[in-house]
């Protein structure tokens, strides 16, 4: 069996290897461009577009690369060129718009100029050009599950075999199951789905349950409203998901595999779809894989887009055609999951994190980390930081560490407030907490949870209360209303938030938050119910006293509660001819007084804050302030001096 | 009007039908089904809803059970010119709902409604993507980001004067405004002049 096994192996891997070759010595130049989700969203496809056309109207030769996302959002669109006659080495350009793309194909890869004014980086250390392997954002990451990502085609299999990829599926194929088991045991894996469950323990449970008809399930759903290296990395390289599913499939005894990603992420069905029929083709799935008398079949479910069906009770049910509710545990889904019958459910990551472990062995992974939680963790770093992205760092990095170093700190020399971690079942951390190290007992100590690794960044202009309203305002529209804590307590909780952020708070409120927050963690059956309170919760125990702001002086510390701020113009600053403030005033709130200069009505003000951006540095006449008590009253002259509606 | 949209009902109904006989009558594929309409039709009308439910042979409120229960689906029809207002969470600390609220207050409906002469409809979605870029908005599929409230009139105002150029129906509203030099270009606005993020920090 292993020689057939080898020999169907090595010949995909041998025509991989030889498109590689022809694509690396092909001469010219190559132009790789991200083209994920994100990077289509900054406008990459206009990008490409632009090189094609400029490419054609130089009459210049160069090879088009597309690959998946290397995590820089903050760079997007990111194109990398390789122009070797040049004689620099290849070269990392940010925020390529169609304008600069041009720019390149004319300058640099007709005439060889780099432009040094748009270079970010060299790629390699070499001696011209700073590479970015000098930035901390890129030497400070460890890259496993994402180290493939942005280097590769995600649409073309043979671009992923020729990185060494499915060689870890022919050594599982090598070993039995249960030494594949005691391998992912060993290696001291949990699933990166939020709550950290060994996966080598829940692989065994399900080999140990009877009869053959198992499932493997891989957890796509995604539910965070602000994360998305799910998708980014079944956008970006969806073989390695692949290959983590067939090895797990090989080791518990599933013949079907389901990949449940959500409909909201159309490229993402679109390549793991694609993905599934190019490795059926190789024989790497289907019938007889790789020439052995392993079977598996993958199919792929679009959730339609419930956050409580990542919960994997609730997601069985919905493949099943049901409201997506969860279901009492046990029987865990390892013994009695879809249709009745046992099945696997592990996270994207989890199973990404396979083929590198298998590949590399126990010992490795275990060398990465810390002692408890091994391996590395992605987080999407979003907010008031300078680079936001996909970062994936070592278990046990500091927090500080991670948004002060690789993260570029917070820009415009505002002051770090907190950091929210895990979304909507996670919690809101103060400075205090910035060297905590990053795992997942660690975060939980703290309040906080690993959870989806959604990571907010604020800084002093944000609200805490608000944002601990607006997971809240998320997490009660998501509950899936089984339990009447959850359905209704959230309710309320959201209720007394939103008076708080409003300036209707009582003090009994905050009483009533903590109280209520208890009950509901003890009065739901699933994670949703269990962890919805954390935000509040933890934003009470560090931040109290932006709470009693709120309610005993109706003031809002960050000037974002709507209601508690008010704008007005400071008289003395204002230039009296300018007009840019009543020009950009989206409800006509502003009019000129008596001497021309201008003044807010409050009575129409929506306090978007758009004058306030607009008024000319020099000036910055317009003011925020809060309680909105503290603005000058200005009366709008009867008959106005100028009219300019 | 009236028979036009009837007639136009009645070729959904139709093709809903003969679609459906692609579908197993199992209730798995209930979900699949609902959103392979979705796809074709843009939305779920009580008729398709109907229709479904015979097929599979369960009760109308299963359907719509299952249907009202995850955010995918929708149950009016959606404007020529979707609005999407992203209200992840990076676009939410960055105000994206004050850009919700404007185009809101500027097209005179709701969230998850439809202007009356259907051209526009707004609705809120969860992370596009580009939190780099918060607040973005996607219109007509063109994500624009670093979104602000007086950059709402001017998108709306783009496609009403490319409307009224190639002749199509009137926008039925009575939003006007002097700021019409605007470009009518629909382009991405994620190029705007921001400043370029620095290495490092500050
Ligand atoms: C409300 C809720 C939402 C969840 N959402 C997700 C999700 O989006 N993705 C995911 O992989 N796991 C999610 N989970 C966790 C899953 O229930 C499950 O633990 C996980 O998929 C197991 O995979 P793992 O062992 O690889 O972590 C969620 C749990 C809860 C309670
Ligand atoms: S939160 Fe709006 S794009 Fe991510």
């Amino acid at each position: 069996m292993t020689e057939t096994l080898h020999q169907v192996y090595d010949a995909i891997r041998e025509k991989a290897e030889q498109r590689r070759k022809v694509f690396r010595e092909t001469p010219g130049p190559k132009i790789h461009i991200g083209m994920a989700t994100c990077g289509i969203a900054s406008g990459a496809v206009e990008t490409k577009k632009a090189f094609e056309e400029s490419l054609a109207e130089l009459g210049l030769a160069a090879q088009i690369h597309t690959v998946g996302c290397i995590g820089h959002c903050y760079a997007e669109p990111v194109v990398i060129i390789e122009h070797p006659d040049s004689g620099f080495p290849p070269i990392f350009y940010h925020q390529v718009t169609p304008g600069k793309a041009r720019m390149l194909t004319k300058l640099f890869l007709e005439e060889g100029d780099p432009r040094f004014e748009h270079v970010y980086g060299a790629v390699e250390l070499n001696e011209m050009i700073p590479s970015v392997m000098e930035f901390p954002r890129f030497n400070q990451e460890k890259r496993i599950i994402m180290q493939k990502c942005g280097r590769i085609d995600p649409e073309d299999i043979y671009d992923y075999i020729a990185e060494g990829g499915y060689s870890a599926l022919v050594r599982a194929f090598q070993r039995s199951p249960e030494e594949v088991i005691a391998e992912i045991r060993d290696s001291g894996l949990r699933g990166r789905g939020g709550a950290g469950f060994p996966t080598g323990r829940k692989w065994e449970m399900a080999r140990q349950s009877a009869g053959s008809d198992k499932t493997v399930v891989c957890n796509a759903d995604e539910g965070d409203p602000g994360a998305y290296m799910d998708r980014t990395l079944l956008e970006s390289n969806p073989h390695q998901v692949l290959e983590g599913m067939i090895i797990c499939a090989y080791a518990v005894g599933a013949k079907k595999g389901m990949v449940y990603v959500r409909a909201e992420y159309p490229l993402a069905v679109k390549l793991v779809t694609q993905a599934i029929r190019q490795a059926k083709e190789v024989k790497l799935l289907g019938k007889g894989i790789l020439g052995t008398d392993i079977d598996l079949e993958i199919e792929v479910f679009q959730g339609s887009g419930a956050f409580v069906c990542g919960e994997e009770t609730a997601l069985i049910q919905s493949i099943e055609g049901k409201r997506g509710m969860p279901k009492h545990r046990p029987p865990y889904p390892v013994e009695s999951g879809l249709r009745g019958l046992p099945t696997v459910i592990n996270n994207v990551k989890t199973l990404a994190t396979i083929p590198p472990i298998l590949e590399q062995g126990a010992e490795w992974f275990r060398s990465i980390g810390t002692e408890k939680s091994p391996g590395t963790a992605v987080f999407s770093v979003v907010g008031s930081v300078l680079n936001p992205g996909l970062v994936e760092i070592p278990m046990g990095v500091t927090l500080r560490t991670l948004i002060f170093e690789i993260c570029g700190g917070i820009p415009n020399k505002k002051k770090f407030k907190a950091v929210q971690i895990g979304g909507p079942s996670g919690g809101c951390l103060p400075e205090e907490f910035l060297d905590t190290p990053i795992d997942f007992d660690s975060l939980t100590q703290a309040g906080a949870m690993m959870g989806s690794g959604g990571m907010v960044v604020m800084d002093a202009d944000t609200c805490v209360v608000d944002v601990s309203r607006y997971f809240l305002d998320f997490t009660q529209k998501e509950s899936c209303g089984k339990c009447t804590f959850c359905r209704i307590g959230t309710w309320h909780l959201l209720d007394i938030l939103k008076r708080i952020t409003k300036g209707e708070g009582v003090e009994d409120d905050l009483l009533q938050l903590e109280r209520l927050s208890e009950d509901i963690k003890n009065g739901s059956l699933c994670g949703l119910g269990k962890t919805a309170p954390n935000p509040v919760l933890t934003s009470l125990r560090y931040f109290r006293e932006e709470y009693d702001a709120h309610v005993k002086e109706k003031r809002c510390p960050g000037m974002t509660c709507r209601t508690l701020t008010a704008y007005y113009i400071d008289l003395d600053r204002c230039a009296r001819g300018c007009d840019i403030c009543g020009g950009c005033c989206p409800v006509t709130a502003v009019f000129s007084t008596k001497n021309r200069k201008k003044a807010i009505d409050q009575s129409l003000c929506v306090k978007c804050g758009e004058c306030l951006v607009a008024c000319p540095p020099d000036y910055k006449a317009v003011v925020k302030i809060s309680p909105p008590g503290l603005a000058p009253v200005i009366e709008r002259p009867e008959n106005p001096p100028e009219s300019h509606e | 009007m009236d028979e036009a949209i009837l007639a136009e009902e009645e070729a959904i109904h139709k093709d809903i039908c003969s679609s459906l006989t692609d579908y197993e009558k199992n209730r798995g594929n209930l979900i699949p089904i609902l959103q392979m309409i979705q796809q074709r039709h843009a939305y779920l009308s009580p008729d398709a809803i109907k229709t479904v439910a015979e097929h599979l042979n369960i009760p109308v409120c299963e359907v719509y059970g299952v249907a009202t229960f995850y955010n995918q689906f929708r149950f009016n029809p959606p404007g020529r010119h979707p609005i999407r207002v992203c209200l992840g969470t990076a676009c939410h600390v960055r105000a994206g709902d004050i850009i919700l609220e404007n185009f809101e207050r500027k097209l005179g409906i709701r969230e998850g409604e439809t202007t009356a002469d259907r051209e526009f409809s707004v609705e809120r979605v969860a992370c596009v993507g580009c939190c780099a870029l918060a607040p973005v908005a996607v219109v007509d599929e063109v994500v624009q980001g670093r979104m602000a409230p007086s950059k709402v009139e001017g998108l709306i105002l783009r496609i009403r004067m490319k409307n009224e150029r190639s002749g199509v129906r009137g926008s039925g509203s009575e939003v006007t405004s002097e700021k019409s030099d605007d470009n009518t270009n629909l382009e991405p606005l994620t190029s705007n002049p921001e400043p370029p993020f620095q290495k490092g920090a500050e």
